[in-house]
């Protein structure tokens, strides 16, 4: 899992079935002093997070199908939590 | 899953069982900022996107259950035409 920031949301109305109802989000993945690392990517949202917030982020397909028994799932980037601290 | 932009279209006549009536897009993947992270790349297209259109593609097995039928040999597949993208710089 990745430590990500939320930096916006993408609005989308063509789109594949199973997506709709899911908050797509840009999330930038961040070391653990909050320092951007590599390149933005997407991530279905379903713990209510903002803008700006601190999350994490699994970037594997399987999590999210075992977590929504949805057998053919083609979402790959899921966040998980909000972050409230990071101790490292 | 990220971000990308249409470039234009593939033809291939002769290709895997499975593939056929799948159209294929030439796509640049870009971040939030619309800059470029990588190389040029074929997707699958599951949303009937044109060239220069923002989307947004699923990578590796997920591109492959996008398709319908799934599991079709793909490795990326455009997922969603984007209409409005509110991000932070």
């Amino acid at each position: 899992m990745k430590l990500c920031r939320v930096k916006g949301t993408v609005v989308s109305t063509a789109k594949q079935e199973v997506y709709h109802g899911w908050k797509l989000m840009v999330v930038q993945p961040v070391d653990e002093q909050g320092r951007e690392q590599g390149h933005s990517f997407l991530a279905v949202d379903r713990v209510q997070a903002g803008e700006g917030d601190l999350v994490l982020v699994n970037s594997e397909g399987n999590g999210a199908r075992q977590l929504f028994q949805i057998e053919k799932l083609p979402i790959r980037s899921l966040i998980l939590g909000i972050v409230d601290q990071v101790d490292a | 899953m990220y971000l990308g932009r249409v470039m234009g279209t593939v033809v291939a006549e002769r290709k895997y069982p499975g593939l056929e009536g799948v159209k294929l897009l030439v796509v640049q993947p870009l971040d939030h900022r619309h800059e470029p992270t990588g190389e040029p790349l074929v997707a699958a297209d599951t949303v009937r996107a044109g060239p220069g259109e923002l989307v947004y593609l699923t990578q590796a097995r997920e591109a492959a259950l996008a398709l319908d039928p799934c599991f079709v040999p793909v490795d990326a597949a455009i997922i969603g035409i984007v209409d409005e993208l509110d991000a932070r710089p």
